[in-house]
Parts: structure tokens; C-alpha cells; sequence
């Protein structure tokens, strides 16, 4: 108790020293609050992990585009850090290797490699690039992999009479068995094994995107399910597991439901909003899982931010803002790790929902 | 807007990534580990019916055991009821027999004792009898050792008869 107490004010003299620093910091003038939000919100071809003095650490990754004359790799480095600020290719970040490849910093392809044609047009070639996303959807995909694997070579190298297993195994047991037994099994009973892994590894590539996205440095600190593409992938899974596992009886519901004739002739009014509906739920999901990603990353900047945007308006202010930043920001973190859970296993259910629903036999339904 | 719009290279890798991630946990991760979960789960309900039934059979035998120990003090306690009982019974016949021998043995030397007093009575008598002949034979000899005597008791005999012949004639 006594070295919580010496260790709080030893926190609390930090606060008093971190607006110094960040006014320092920030001498050059105005926060770029925007550009330090959607840099790490959105995808960029090089991982900015942070700033030392004014050097930049920067993880390289490779860039593989099919321009119009053939594929180009290379790396992130060979664009230049700053756009060329006039000319005809104001606004672009040149490549070094290829003349016609740019990073654009504005307009349509704001942040992606643009191909611009000799009348100033851009073209968007088709962009495999191992960017900072895919870098961390490899990172996380291994890590989730493992996570399962470890558990997994358990149970297959042991006995059901042998002892339990200890620590991260048994960790991995129980909550793979919670979210079969709680979420999945409820839901489709005598079919969840059928549908198990395909939900599990949903929630569980999810869960460790999530998680990862917390993490504010590299491995983690991606923010893989807050990007749209991801979510967008995820959505479009459940909606072919859903529909290509639809009972006759599920087709039927949609697009000749039981409700009175003149809903469904003349006009297929029903079928209609039945047919609507298959395309909203995913969309539903994927919206869902995005917005919540996302907002949350963009709240933790935010308030992270608050302390450089504080730094020019004197010491007391700037130290009380800090203060209160830095406590948000620990609310907000433990949030996040609630948040991480919840929206993996509300994905899950509502996919397992979703699935139950397509699964509908003639007899149940009655 | 491009916040909201899939990219292609990102959904490429995606695909790609999930599909074998998803086929790799498919093939080797969950299910084996559901169903190792599964097994150890019945496995371990199977071992608490079992154990159940085990102290369930335990506390029976234990209850037997008891009842078993309960039994036998009571029929030792019957027993040795039973023993005390015979003993008193053995006990007191011998002593009811002790004292009809005793009695038998008691009257039976009465009788010896009176039959012998009364033989000593008939000897004694028969002996006084024979005695006072003698010493009445005697004392008549020697009184009767002078003539003048003899004549004497001849005389006090007649007498006596005479006088008891007046007496009867009276």
C-alpha cells in the first residue's frame, strides 16, 4: 500500500513533465490531428511505429503492383516521404524505381499507389502490396494459429483419463468450450458441429484482431477490424455459409412466406423485403463490427491526443488535461479489451443465429 | 469516403489468410479440441456417477457394518442374559437339592437316632431288668441266709397277701 502510494505520486510528476515535452514536440506548430487519426486508421504502405527525436522508425514492407506495363515490386521506401509540391505532379509521392507510380495524398486514392497516364488522369493498378494491414492480418493469423494449434497437439498427444491441462492450454480449452458451448450450441444444436469451426475461427480471428488492435505498438497496434475490407470479407463468408446451407423450407419463407396473398401477388411485396433482408444482415454484421472497431481506435487517439493539442495553453491547464487524458485514455483501453470480446462474440452469435435460421426444417417451423 | 470502400489488395490477402487459417484450424484445431473437451467432460460426469455410487455403496456397507456390530452386541448381551439366567437356574436347583438331601440326610439320622434310642431304651430296661433280678436274688439270699429270717419273709409275704386278699374282698 505504502509503494502504491509513492508509485502514484511518481505518476503524477510524470503528468507535470509530459505538456514540457509535448509543447517541445509540437513547436513546429498546430497538432495535425486529422493526420495523425486517419494515418493510423486507415492502411498505409509503410508501419510508422513512432517518432525518435525527428528520425521516424519505420518498418519497411513490400509493394507489389501490376502497373499497365507489367508488375512492379519493390519497397515503401522507394517513395519519396514528402509530395512534390509543384509541376504536374503536385500532390504525389514519386517513385523512385518507376516514373509513373505515385502515392497519392489527395484526392479519390488519398494514401494508395496511383499509375498516372501521360493527360494527368490516375489509374488504380491492381495492388498486392504486403501493406501495413496485410502485415498485421499475417501477424495476428499466425499468432491465432498458433493460439489454437498449441491447444490442439494437447489433445492429441494426450489421453481422455490423462490430468487436466495446466495454463495457456487449459486457458484455450475453456474459452474455445465457451464460446461452443454457450454461443454456438444453443443456437444450432445438432449441427453445431458441422458449423463449429467456421464460427470458432471467425470469432477467434476477431477476437485476436481485436486484441492486437489494442496493443498501441508493433506486433500489434493494426487496426485490422476496424478496416472495412476485413469486416467486409467476414460478412460476405456468413452470408455464403447462410445461404448456400438454406433449407428448401428457408427459400420457401423468402420468397413465398406464410402471409396473407395479396402481400405476395400482384405485387411480391414480401419477397421483396425477404430478399432485402438477406443482403442487410450481413451488412448488418459488417457495419457493425467496423464501426465499433474503428470508433474505438479513433476515441484512444483522440484522447491521446488531447495532450499535444493542450501542450500551448500553458502548465496548469495542460498538466490537469493530461491528467484526466491519461485516465480516459485507461478507461477507455479497458474498454476496448470489453469491446475486443463482445463484438467477436456478437459476430459469432448473430452468424450462428443467422445459420440457424437458413437451417430451418419444415417441421421445426411448425 | 475511402474509409468506406473495400480494397481489393487487402481483401486479397484476407481471402487468402482466412481461407488458410480457416482450413488449418478446420483440419487440426477446433474440432479435435471440442472434442477431447467433450470426452474429458464425460469422462469426468462418468467418474462422479461412478464415485457417487461408490460412497453411496460405501455408507451402505458402512450402515451394514454397523447394524452387523449392533446385532451382535445384542445377541451377546442375550447371551450373556441368557448364560446369567441358566447360571441362577443351575444355581438355585443345586441348591433346592442341597437341601432336600439335607433334609432327607437329617430325617433319615433322626430316625437312626431314635430307632438307636429307643433299642438303647429296650436294652436298658431289659439290662435294669435283668439287674434288679440279680441284685433282688442276691439281697434275697443274703436275708434269707438264717432260717429265722426265711420264716420272717414267709410270714410278711403271707401278710401282704393275706392283706391284699382283704382289700379285694372288701
Amino acid at each position: 500500500m505504502k509503494y502504491l502510494k509513492h508509485l502514484l505520486c511518481m505518476i503524477l510528476m510524470l503528468f507535470l513533465l509530459v505538456p514540457g515535452a509535448a509543447a517541445s514536440e509540437s513547436k513546429g506548430g498546430g497538432v495535425d490531428l486529422q493526420g495523425i487519426l486517419w494515418g493510423h486508421i486507415k492502411d498505409s504502405y509503410e508501419w510508422h511505429v513512432t517518432n525518435i527525436g525527428d528520425k521516424p522508425v519505420i518498418i519497411n514492407l513490400p509493394v507489389i503492383v501490376k502497373t499497365s506495363d507489367g508488375w512492379y515490386t519493390g519497397w515503401a521506401e522507394d517513395f519519396a516521404e514528402e509530395p512534390i509540391e509543384k509541376g504536374p505532379h503536385a500532390g504525389y509521392r514519386p517513385c523512385k524505381n518507376n516514373p509513373n507510380l505515385f502515392i497519392a495524398t489527395k484526392g479519390n486514392y488519398e494514401r494508395r499507389i496511383v499509375e498516372l497516364q501521360p493527360d494527368g488522369t490516375e489509374i488504380r493498378p491492381l495492388d498486392l502490396s504486403i501493406t501495413k494491414s496485410v502485415c498485421v492480418l499475417f501477424i495476428d493469423a499466425i499468432l491465432l494459429v498458433l493460439c489454437i494449434l498449441i491447444p490442439a497437439s494437447w489433445c492429441r498427444k494426450h489421453k481422455v483419463t490423462d490430468k487436466a491441462p495446466k495454463g495457456f492450454t487449459g486457458l484455450m480449452h475453456m474459452f474455445v468450450m465457451y464460446v461452443y458451448d454457450e454461443v454456438i450450441k444453443p443456437t444450432l444444436g445438432k449441427e453445431s458441429d458441422k458449423y463449429a469451426p467456421y464460427l470458432l475461427t471467425c470469432f477467434f480471428f476477431i477476437f485476436v484482431a481485436n486484441i492486437m488492435g489494442i496493443v498501441p505498438f508493433p506486433p500489434g497496434g493494426g487496426n485490422l477490424t476496424g478496416n472495412i475490407t476485413i469486416t467486409f470479407f467476414l460478412a460476405i463468408c456468413t452470408f455464403l455459409v447462410t445461404n448456400f446451407s438454406g433449407t428448401k423450407h428457408y427459400w420457401k419463407d423468402i420468397f413465398w412466406p406464410d402471409v396473407p396473398a395479396w402481400l405476395k401477388v400482384p405485387v411480391p411485396l414480401m419477397p421483396v423485403i425477404e430478399i432485402f433482408g438477406i443482403f442487410t444482415k450481413p451488412f448488418a454484421l459488417m457495419v457493425r463490427l467496423f464501426a465499433n472497431m474503428m470508433a474505438g481506435h479513433a476515441i484512444a487517439l483522440a484522447l491521446t491526443c488531447i495532450i499535444f493539442i493542450m501542450a500551448t495553453m500553458g502548465v496548469i491547464l495542460s498538466s490537469s488535461m493530461t491528467v484526466v487524458s491519461v485516465g480516459m485514455s485507461i478507461f477507455m483501453m479497458l474498454l476496448e479489451i470489453l469491446v475486443s470480446f463482445i463484438q467477436a462474440l456478437v459476430f459469432t452469435m448473430l452468424s450462428a443465429v443467422f445459420i440457424s435460421l437458413a437451417r430451418v426444417h419444415e417441421a421445426e417451423a411448425e | 469516403m475511402s474509409l468506406l470502400l473495400p480494397d481489393a489488395g487487402l481483401l486479397f490477402w484476407m481471402t487468402l489468410v482466412f481461407l488458410v487459417v480457416f482450413f488449418i484450424l478446420w483440419k487440426w484445431g477446433f474440432p479435435s479440441i471440442i472434442k477431447m473437451v467433450n470426452e474429458r467432460k464425460e469422462y469426468i460426469d462418468e467418474s462422479l456417477a461412478k464415485a457417487e455410487e461408490a460412497n453411496l455403496r460405501l455408507a451402505n456397507i458402512q450402515k451394514q457394518g454397523e447394524e452387523l456390530l449392533m446385532e451382535a452386541r445384542e445377541k451377546q448381551a442375550q447371551i450373556l442374559r441368557e448364560a446369567s439366567e441358566t447360571r441362577d437356574a443351575i444355581v438355585g436347583q443345586a441348591q433346592e437339592k442341597a437341601h432336600e438331601e439335607s433334609a432327607r440326610i437329617l430325617s433319615e439320622a433322626k430316625a437312626e437316632i431314635e430307632n438307636q434310642k429307643q433299642a438303647a431304651i429296650r436294652d436298658i430296661r431289659s439290662q435294669v431288668a435283668e439287674l434288679s433280678v440279680q441284685i433282688a436274688e442276691k439281697i434275697l439270699r443274703k436275708q434269707l441266709s438264717t432260717s429265722a429270717e426265711q420264716s420272717q419273709l414267709i410270714d410278711s409275704l403271707l401278710d401282704e397277701v393275706a392283706s391284699s386278699k382283704g382289700t379285694e374282698s372288701k
